[in-house]
């Protein structure tokens, strides 16, 4: 996307003891505290009911916090202003485009209620248009747009009025799965251009890992984790971080020196032993029966084109899943010698 | 296995045109006996219109009242209608559903007794009592949940919330979120709630016949009085000038019911 | 101002207009029926004594029974010309419907207009059978005349309902039934009606409210046949009885209420509207 002519002045976002009761007694969110650079993505992940929709629009000022909450654009405290006060952009799951009016009217409103002169106007819609690659669009009816094309509809909406942050309420959820890849790098392209201050809210976490210069792990109304993907996925710092993010496995053994005695075998995976570890399934490797720490049978073999999942027996009434890429047909009943490296475990704080 | 069904088609395709004769022959009854010279002599005395001439000398100004409070009605219905609807969508609790059934009482209590109660209240203001507003508010408290309920029905339908916050966040206030996003939407609702509200006021006639006087005289009052008083020729002219006002409604409301075909959205 | 108390203030504003003309056009005015149906010489007990007055309580009765009347045979009639007019296409059916929802917005007077042409002293049906049988058949000035215009205002309304109804069944469940063996009587019999309750109960309760409280028909056929609505009026006009014609509105008020709270609670709001 070519958005070179875009020049934005944005702001970086503040929450201060920020919680949510609603008026039937759910508590929503937590008190949280929350610092967002200018120009950051930062990215909300949870199951549905963690708060994230409703951090969400307590920055974007459609809820208010709860007495004694704060919200700051910049230096600014915007914690009395309602939405249409406070300048953001906002594209909604639903992309929410007016009916009523065609693709260049609903680019233009944000820029009509501001009463902006009609040829510049124009101009600026011209601009969104060719920045979504809309251009011959501009009078079509919304109803005849597809998914795809509405969703950009939404964020050229959003952007036409310049607003100092985009707030996305998980855009990309109502598309199907090919087409969700897609305009997840058109919109991770163009959130690098922009370099406008972004939240992106999903359930989806190889979204959250692609699109977020951070991630905050949202669970039950307080931000379990918050840090760069990389931090979250190789250091989680809870259980229900660590189930979220990827899949994890979890063994259950006796602590024998270096070692976790299981009824099949030792697994020699120390210095660092405890009666519990977890590792990624990816990080169990196939190896010669000489290396291996223990063999273990094959319950599933799930063949996903460009890698294999299996379901492994490792005694003791335990399985765990393993990930590879090996290009061998695997059947169940077979046997495999497998190993895990000990910079794969993961320890939880 | 198929004779059978046949038959049984046909013995219900005879039932429903016997019940369809039933209810369209009196229409034809009632027309034909207006343009007869004498209905009693039947169709051989001629065709005429004299008796369509006469209605309009004698209730011309019925007909003119009974648009004028159709349109007022409407004009009231829907200055206050669409708002409530409105909060009523937007909310949508425990509240608003007795809102609704508040709404719905003038319609479900007899009109007899709604009409009464105005005239006890409101009878010793004579100004008042001998207005054509005293006939406006009993149609304006009959009509009311009409147009409520088909506005409320679009508004809940198109997420009306989200379009709201969507046009909040480009910047919009109240008012234009108000007249650019939410009316537009709710054109449908609209149309169809002011179609029954007009048809409705246009036929009432158990509200307005204990509350008119002799100078608030509205059509289906004159047709009970041309029914009970006037020749029985007088009294189906008439009623086809009723026909003429209220069958191009009920044909737009028909129309208007047919579901719009979607436009289906291209994938990709 | 907080955003919240913005918008609870702005909401309020907005259903006043409502709030006000339906208080001081329908609400205060009811009170004052009520406490003037009160007002009469036997006080508050008057609301009983009307209903076990015998005067009354016989015009109450042939009011209910011609109600109940009315709607179990439209309930049937509507309900075999619906489902008909709702499962089969063929040439004339738009034709067929509009013709029976046409009559929809007809006022009760005109309805009774047309009875009085149909089966009055000089209706078409008393000069046929007059050339028949020598005898005039006049039906229009007794019950069974307003049973024929209460029956004509009643199926156009039903049907509508009846028609929605049935297009919202689910047809999987008949086809199911057939491909265990059912007959079409039986699939009738154990999917569709069932499937067609709600609709058929709150129809047959609007029905029943309608006729109750139908007003026009009965006057226009005559001021004479014994309904609830007529006595009301003739207390109220022809004795100047305040307080018992005040006292009648109310009962009869409560039991269309009744009738129609039963409908919504059936059906939600799929209701048809009255008119």
């Amino acid at each position: 996307m070519d958005s070179q002519n875009v020049n934005l002045n944005t702001v970086g976002i503040r929450l201060a003891q920020c919680a949510k009761t609603f008026p039937d007694g759910t508590r929503a969110l937590d008190p949280v505290q929350l610092e967002i650079e200018p120009g950051e993505t930062l990215v909300l992940l949870g199951p549905s009911g963690c708060g994230k929709t409703t951090m969400l629009r307590i920055i974007a000022g459609l809820e208010q916090p709860d007495e004694g909450g704060q919200v700051f654009f910049g230096t600014q405290d915007v914690t009395a202003l309602p939405i249409e006060q406070r300048h953001v952009g906002m594209v909604f799951q639903s992309y929410a485009l007016f009916p009523n009016m065609s693709v260049a009217e609903n680019i233009a409103y944000g820029l009509k209620v501001r009463g902006m002169p009609e040829g510049e106007k124009k101009q600026r819609v011209a601009e969104m248009l060719t920045m979504m690659h809309l251009d011959n669009f501009a009078e079509r009816r919304i109803d005849q747009l597809s998914g795809g094309q509405r969703q950009r509809v939404a964020l050229a909406r959003a952007l036409a009025v310049r607003p100092r942050v985009l707030l996305l309420d998980e855009p990309l959820t109502a598309l199907d799965a090919k087409l969700r890849e897609s305009l997840r790098s058109e919109i991770d392209r163009l959130l690098r251009s922009l370099k406008i201050t972004a939240v992106y809210v999903t359930h989806d976490q190889s979204e959250a890992m692609a699109l977020g210069d951070r991630i905050a792990v949202m669970e039950k109304g307080r931000i379990a984790q918050i840090g760069a993907p990389r931090e979250i996925y190789y250091r989680p710092a809870t259980r229900f971080v660590a189930d979220f993010i990827g899949s994890m496995n979890r063994v259950q053994g006796v602590v024998e020196g270096d070692g976790l005695r299981l009824p099949s075998g030792l697994l020699k995976v120390g210095p660092r032993i405890a009666p519990e570890i977890l590792f990624r399934p990816e990080d169990v490797r196939l190896v010669d029966a000489g290396e291996a720490h223990l063999h273990a049978k094959i319950i599933s073999a799930f063949f996903l084109g460009d890698h294999t999942r299996l379901i492994l027996d490792i005694g003791g009434e335990q399985s765990i899943t393993a990930e590879t890429v090996e290009r061998r047909e695997f059947k169940p009943g077979d046997i495999v010698p497998i190993a895990v490296d000990a910079e794969s475990l993961l320890f939880l704080e | 296995m198929s004779m059978k069904r046949s038959a049984h088609f046909y013995l219900q395709l005879t039932f429903t045109i016997t019940v369809c004769a039933f209810l369209l022959v009196p229409v034809v009854l009632s027309i034909l006996a207006g343009v007869t010279e004498n209905f009693f002599v039947g169709i051989k005395s001629g065709l005429t219109l004299r008796w369509v001439v006469e209605v309009w000398s004698l209730y011309s100004k019925t007909i003119f009242l009974s648009i004028g409070i159709s349109l007022a009605t409407l004009a009231v219905t829907l200055l206050i209608g669409i708002p409530a609807a409105y909060v009523l969508a937007r909310k949508q609790n425990r509240y608003t559903r007795w809102v609704e059934e508040l709404l719905v009482l003038p319609v479900a209590v007899p009109g007899l007794a709604t009409a009464l109660a105005l005239i006890l209240l409101y009878g010793q203001f004579s100004a008042f009592r001998i207005s054509w507003t005293f006939i406006l508010v009993g149609h304006v408290l009959f009509t009311l949940p009409f147009m409520v309920r088909s506005v409320l029905a679009v508004m809940s339908a198109i997420d009306l919330k989200t379009l709201e916050d969507a046009a909040a966040s480009l910047g919009a206030t109240f008012t234009q979120r108000f007249f650019h996003v939410i009316l537009p939407n709710c054109r449908q609702g609209i149309l169809a709630g002011a179609l029954m509200v007009v048809t409705l006021s246009m036929g009432e006639f158990n509200i307005t016949w204990m509350l008119h006087t002799p100078l608030t005289m509205t059509l289906p009052v004159g047709l009970a009085d041309s029914y009970a008083s006037m020749r029985l020729e007088i009294g189906s002219a008439y009623t086809i000038v009723f026909f003429i006002m209220i069958i191009p409604l009920l044909v737009a409301m028909q129309w208007m019911s047919e579901p719009a075909r979607p436009t289906k959205a291209k994938h990709g | 101002m907080k955003p919240t108390r913005r918008e609870a203030l702005r909401h309020s504003l907005l259903v006043l207009p409502v709030f006000i003309v339906f208080s001081a056009f329908w609400l205060l005015p009811m009170a004052r029926l009520l406490s003037v149906g009160a007002s009469g010489e036997m006080g508050v007990s008057a609301y009983w004594a009307v209903v076990t007055d015998s005067r009354y309580l016989s015009s109450l009765i042939s009011t209910v029974a011609l109600s109940a009347g009315v709607t179990v045979v439209t309930i049937i009639i509507a309900g075999i010309a619906g489902m008909f007019l709702q499962r089969n296409r063929f040439i004339g059916r738009s034709f067929l419907i509009a013709t029976l929802t046409f009559p929809l917005a007809f006022p009760g007077v005109v309805v009774g207009f047309m009875v009085i042409l149909l089966v009055g002293r000089q209706g078409l049906v008393g000069s046929v059978t007059e050339w028949m049988f020598g005898e005039k058949l006049v039906l229009a000035y007794s019950m069974t005349g307003l049973f024929l215009g209460y029956l004509y205002f009643s199926i156009p309304r039903v049907i509508l309902t009846i028609m929605a109804a049935a297009e919202k069944l689910d047809g999987a469940l008949e086809e199911a039934a057939r491909s265990l063996g059912a007959s079409p009587w039986q699939v009738v019999r154990d999917v569709m009606i069932p499937g067609l309750r709600p609709a058929l109960i709150s129809s047959g309760a609007i029905c029943f409210a309608t006729s109750m409280g139908a007003f026009g028909t009965a006057f226009t056929l005559a001021t004479k046949i014994n309904v609830l609505p007529i006595t009301i009026y003739s207390e109220f006009t022809n004795y100047a009885n305040l307080p018992l014609a005040a006292a009648l509105s109310i009962v009869l008020g409560v039991i269309t209420w009744l009738a129609l709270a039963l409908a919504r609670s059936m059906a939600g709001s799929t209701v048809a509207a009255a008119a």
